[in-house]
């Protein structure tokens, strides 16, 4: 499998996929320890995906996003956008708004 | 390897003519910055299309030799 077919197997197979450095308890960069903070606040399940322990797909998700950092937010196999997208659109409530419009259920409290 | 902030400002007239762009240097180190882009060429296109326009404008180095760029893009 390419790496182009396994980054369309993770953001297909998932409702909202974070590419992250780091892991959501461990984060490893400020801007990825932003986009899970964000994700948290809206209480919705995610999958994240540690660049930092897988290269190909580290450098890979550049190219098939056409964005050059991490992290990278994915909702219904769309690119969002990065940490600064997820915070401008957070504080709009259009993130919230967006992932309710694509019909993704809120975590278990 | 840092990028000087009138570097990034020039990369983004370059591809950008005319738009207004306020840098600042976050950390003071010459490698963390913020910057505010705001564009007419900007105008009718979603949020990620507008990041990305900056970023092509910064060739390869986003990512590279310069490692953090917090944006935000206004339409003129």
């Amino acid at each position: 499998m390419t790496v182009h077919d396994r980054i369309a197997t993770l953001v297909n197979s998932n409702d909202i996929v974070l590419f992250m450095k780091g892991t959501p308890f461990f984060p490893q960069c400020g801007f990825s320890s932003t986009a899970i903070a964000i994700l948290e606040r809206l209480n919705v399940p995610f999958e994240a995906v540690d660049v930092l322990a897988d290269g190909e797909i580290r450098q890979g998700i550049k190219e098939y996003s056409d964005w050059p950092t991490i992290p990278q937010l994915y909702v219904k196999g769309e690119f969002v956008g990065g940490s600064d997208i997820m915070m401008e659109m957070f504080q709009a409530g259009e993130l919230e708004q967006m992932i309710a419009e694509a019909g993704i259920a809120r975590s278990e409290a | 390897m840092p990028m000087a902030a009138a570097d990034i400002e020039t990369a983004i007239l370059a591809a950008l003519p005319g738009a207004r762009v306020e840098i600042t240097d976050l950390a003071g180190d010459g490698d963390h910055y913020a910057a505010v882009v705001t564009a007419a060429q900007f105008a009718g296109l979603p949020r990620v299309k507008q990041h990305q326009l900056v970023y092509n404008a910064l060739g390869g180095r986003m990512g590279g030799a310069l490692h953090a760029l917090k944006l935000t893009t206004k339409v003129a």
